[in-house]
């Protein structure tokens, strides 16, 4: 009689699982098992760099081919986080260079990333192959240079909205000849122009090219030529989509377009010419992502386009769509799953677009499948959320901004509590949840007691007392993100439910009530947790303890108080010299 | 009872990673917990979250006559009281007209406007323990019910909302930020609405580099004139100067101006119209006054209007006139 399954079999079974979790509690069953998953993970996700080090990572999961880390907290996308608070990839590449000399793959999300630390990578991995910076900041074109020369194996390269000093586009024609393994380029966020015909042959020798992201930069004369050399891409993110109207460009463009039979999606669409908007309209019936968010097309145009796109599953568009637009998207687009529609001028007052709740309404009239909203918005109301909610029950994340802090419901100018509640007492599968507009304590409750899901929630400018944050944090079981700014929560809540922060990857309150004292004491009595004040004021030391401070992040983590940190960040309650 | 999962699996926790005496102090706030998303009548006046009887409790849930100010917590060491409560109604009724008028402010009317600031007063007065030992956090001060001011929901939710948005200056001009410093400086709220940067500065690069741009891009931007029936478009960067900008849009509206004569149909000088723009900041300009370059490269629409409501923006125009309004 077998007592256990031999080695290889189990392992052949733990290769169908991909999932993390899955994963991680496979690990947990037993100590053979946990030795058995260990040697087989292949891809490693760190939600937050500084939750573990990367020497323990790497003794406990020695054959690892993918690691993605995440830096920053969220808030740091708006300037939250000031500058030099800490997410340095730099410490993690050196140890994952010794000890990973096989990585394939790296994906970084709101670090800093080096020239240095890209020359590392480029260095290190003989087989190296993807290479995925979001949101990073801290490196050149020159670290760019560097993979492209010296990466044989790069499958992919992608740059998704990075703060890059654009010191020349030289850095595309590091690539040599020989190289002809691209399937993904994105290079959407750089300023500066690569030599184009650098980047036609680049494109020419790449057979297996599926995504391509121009930037700005790339001219839209240029793109019949790249869609020719080719027509197999499945992802295009056009460059400036404007030039003086001439005849010959539409066709060629028109043309090109049409020999592209895979595409699937389509984003850029910078510095829009209308004029030049139906050269791919005959690819509207086939796509399935489309992001015009960039697209300063006015809602008829807007309007032609959705309404021919019938498989489309995901938008991302201005509000110049209006709600006439998305009246036709609820009508045209029945398989639609994830909506954002971003403000054109989100710093003025005024409407300068008929972009209402009422949109939003028909779309969750219209559209059975939608999953995932994000809406910024003028204004809304308790029964339109009541209405989404109702006809939504499927939603797995939803994101409304009201632009304007505080908007209460603008026909009864009541709070959006009960608008809100509805959300969270329909939508049983809710993941995601951000909250606007004015509320009070109430719609915490409701969230505390229906959101049973929810995995994270952002707050601005809401509630009235700790009571709000006690709800959440006794009451949303799955809670593992929860970013507040502007809100009146105070010790109270925090210190109650200090365990619960354990259970959780992350909580940041900035401009909130919480005291020095209080995060002194929670972090003396939780030594698994960082509590990290982050207060650029000076002479914080005399500052009284009750005083609130101005940043706190607070993060579960086995690797300790970390010691890259700034002056302004401080960790409490750990025998720390620097703060009393 | 209801038995709370949650409750177990925090209390499993502790174990785990707590010393025993911990484990105590958990169990007790999940308790404290309980008590308030149930409303039980269990008696614990002492431990009650918002430091009253079960009837302040029922009274929120039946959401009548909320006096979320009185029950509110506030900061502060024990034995202190609370300077500030009794202002904050005062100022609450201003607030609320404000606030709820305000479908037409910007953000930077509702930082001067707010009320109050979130002081930090030392004040234990309305504070009660969670827990009578083994408290992590404790204060000991009694509980605190005021209910003389049952003030309606509407203007004590607001008037807590407002007296509570306090921007913290600091946190302005701590950012780095070039674009967010001039938002600050403006008025506006650090990191509000939630957008990134690359988005921001696509938005802005993508205006000025319309109007920079050479050769194939124009700038077209709408006309208005007070009593037409329909605006026009024009594209700026045909023209070289105001001059001529002016002569055309004349031309363009002169059906519209049947009787005037030409030195009163006279866009730049004349005294019957006044030309006016809308820049970039959404104000509204008098054309003429900045140089033309910078004009085409601020100016987001047109808007010629009559002498008689542009009072206040070209008193030269009315000096000129005649009186006729």
């Amino acid at each position: 009689m077998a007592y256990s399954f031999p080695e290889e079999v189990l392992e052949h079974v733990f290769s169908f699982l991909s999932s993390e979790k899955d994963r991680n509690a496979v690990s947990l069953v037993c100590k053979s098992w946990y030795e058995m998953e260990r040697w087989c993970r292949r891809r490693i996700f760190v939600g937050n760099c500084y939750a573990v080090n990367p020497k323990i990572m790497i003794r406990r999961f020695p054959e690892v081919k993918s690691v993605e880390l995440k830096g920053k907290p969220h808030f740091a996308d708006f300037n939250l986080v000031p500058e030099g608070w800490g997410g340095y990839a730099y410490p993690w590449i050196v140890e994952i260079a010794r000890g990973y000399p096989w990585l394939e793959e790296i994906r970084l999300k709101r670090m800093v990333v080096t020239d240095e630390s890209l020359e590392l990578i480029s260095k290190s991995f003989k087989n190296f192959k993807v290479l995925v910076l979001s949101s990073c900041e801290g490196f050149s074109t020159d670290g760019l240079a560097a993979i492209a020369a010296n990466c044989r194996n790069l499958r992919v390269l992608e740059l998704r909205e990075c703060e890059v000093e654009d010191l020349s586009g030289h850095w595309l024609s590091h690539f040599p000849d020989s190289f002809t393994s691209l399937e993904s380029l994105n290079m959407g966020c750089l300023n500066s122009e690569v030599s184009f015909s650098a980047l036609e042959r680049l494109v020419a020798r790449s057979p297996n090219l599926k995504t391509l992201r121009l930037n700005r930069a790339v001219p839209l004369e240029k793109l019949p030529t790249l869609l020719q050399l080719a027509p197999q891409l499945v992802e295009l993110g056009t460059g400036s989509y404007s030039a003086e109207i001439r005849s010959d460009l539409c066709s060629s463009l028109l043309e090109a377009f049409s020999r592209c039979k895979n595409l699937k999606g389509l984003s850029g669409f910078w510095d829009v010419v209308p004029a030049y908007l139906p050269a791919f309209y005959s690819m509207c019936p086939r796509l399935t992502f489309l992001n015009l968010s960039y697209a300063t097309t006015q809602s008829p145009d807007l309007t032609k386009i959705v309404s021919q796109c019938h498989n489309l599953q995901r938008l991302w568009v201005l509000d110049y769509i209006e709600d006439t637009g998305l009246n036709a998207l609820s009508m045209s687009c029945k398989d639609l799953q994830e909506l954002r529609v971003f403000p054109s001028d989100p710093f003025v007052a005024d409407a300068n677009v008929l972009l209402t709740e009422q949109g939003l309404v028909s779309v969750s009239e219209g559209c059975p499948k939608l999953q995932s909203v994000l809406y910024f918005c003028r204004q809304f109301s308790n029964s339109a959320l009541t209405t989404i909610a109702k006809n939504r029950p499927n939603l797995t994340t939803f994101r409304l901004c009201i632009l304007e802090p505080r908007a209460p419901d603008y026909l009864t100018f009541e709070p959006l509590d009960s608008g809100f509640g509805s959300i969270v007492q329909h939508c049983k599968n809710l993941r995601r949840l951000s909250l606007s507009g004015l509320l009070t304590d109430r719609v915490f409750q409701h969230i505390g007691t229906h959101a049973k899901k929810l995995d994270m929630l952002s707050i601005a400018f809401a509630g009235d007392s700790d009571l709000g944050l006690h709800y959440v944090l006794s009451g949303c079981e799955s809670l593992r993100k929860l970013e507040i700014r502007d809100c009146p929560f105070g010790d109270k809540a925090l210190l109650a439910n200090a365990d619960k922060l354990e259970t959780m990857r992350s909580l940041w309150m900035s401009s909130c009530a919480v005291s020095f004292g209080a995060c002194k004491v929670l972090g003396q009595k939780m030594p698994g947790l960082n509590v990290e004040v982050i207060d650029e004021r000076e002479n914080l030391d005399s500052i009284p303890h009750n005083s609130p401070v101005e940043k706190l992040y607070i993060y579960r983590t086995v690797a300790g108080e970390r010691f890259d940190m700034p002056h302004f960040v401080r960790t409490m309650g750990k025998d720390n010299r620097r703060f009393k | 009872m209801r038995v709370d999962s949650s409750q177990k699996l925090s209390g499993t926790i502790s174990f785990l990673l707590f010393p025993p005496g911990y484990l105590h102090c958990s169990f007790h706030f999940f308790h404290v917990c309980k008590t308030l998303s149930s409303s039980m009548s269990m008696s614990l006046k002492e431990f009650d979250y918002i430091g009253s009887s079960e009837a302040k409790m029922e009274k929120i849930t039946h959401k009548q006559d909320l006096n979320l100010k009185a029950t509110e917590l506030r900061l502060g060491l024990p034995g202190s009281e609370s300077p500030e409560r009794n202002t904050i109604n005062g100022g609450g009724m201003a607030a609320l007209k404000i606030l709820v008028s305000g479908a037409k402010r910007g953000f930077s009317d509702t930082i001067k406007t707010s009320s109050g600031t979130w002081g930090f007063p030392d004040n234990g007065g309305s504070e009660v323990d969670f827990v009578k030992s083994g408290a992590l956090f404790s204060s000991s001060s009694s509980p605190r019910i005021d209910n003389k001011n049952p003030n309606s929901v509407k203007e004590a939710v607001v008037s807590s909302s407002t007296k509570n948005y306090l921007h913290d200056k600091h946190s302005q001009i701590a950012s780095s930020n070039g674009q967010d410093s001039v938002a600050a400086s403006k008025g506006q709220v650090v990191g509000w609405p939630p957008i990134r940067s690359f988005r921001k500065n696509s938005m802005a690069t993508k205006q000025t580099k319309n109007d920079v741009e050479m050769g194939s891009n124009c700038v077209y931007v709408k006309v208005s004139m007070d009593g037409a029936p329909y605006l026009r478009k024009v594209d700026l960067k045909i023209y070289s100067s105001y001059l001529d900008l002016s002569s055309a849009l004349e031309k363009m509206f002169s059906s519209f101006t049947l009787g005037l004569s030409e030195s009163q149909m006279d866009l730049l000088n004349g005294s019957e119209y006044v030309l006016t723009y809308e820049d970039k900041d959404g104000d509204l300009m008098l054309v003429g006054d900045v140089p033309w370059d910078m004009f085409t490269a601020s100016c987001k629409r047109m808007r010629i209007m009559k002498s008689s409501d542009a009072s206040c923006l070209a008193p030269r125009a009315m000096a000129k006139g005649s009186g006729r309004n």
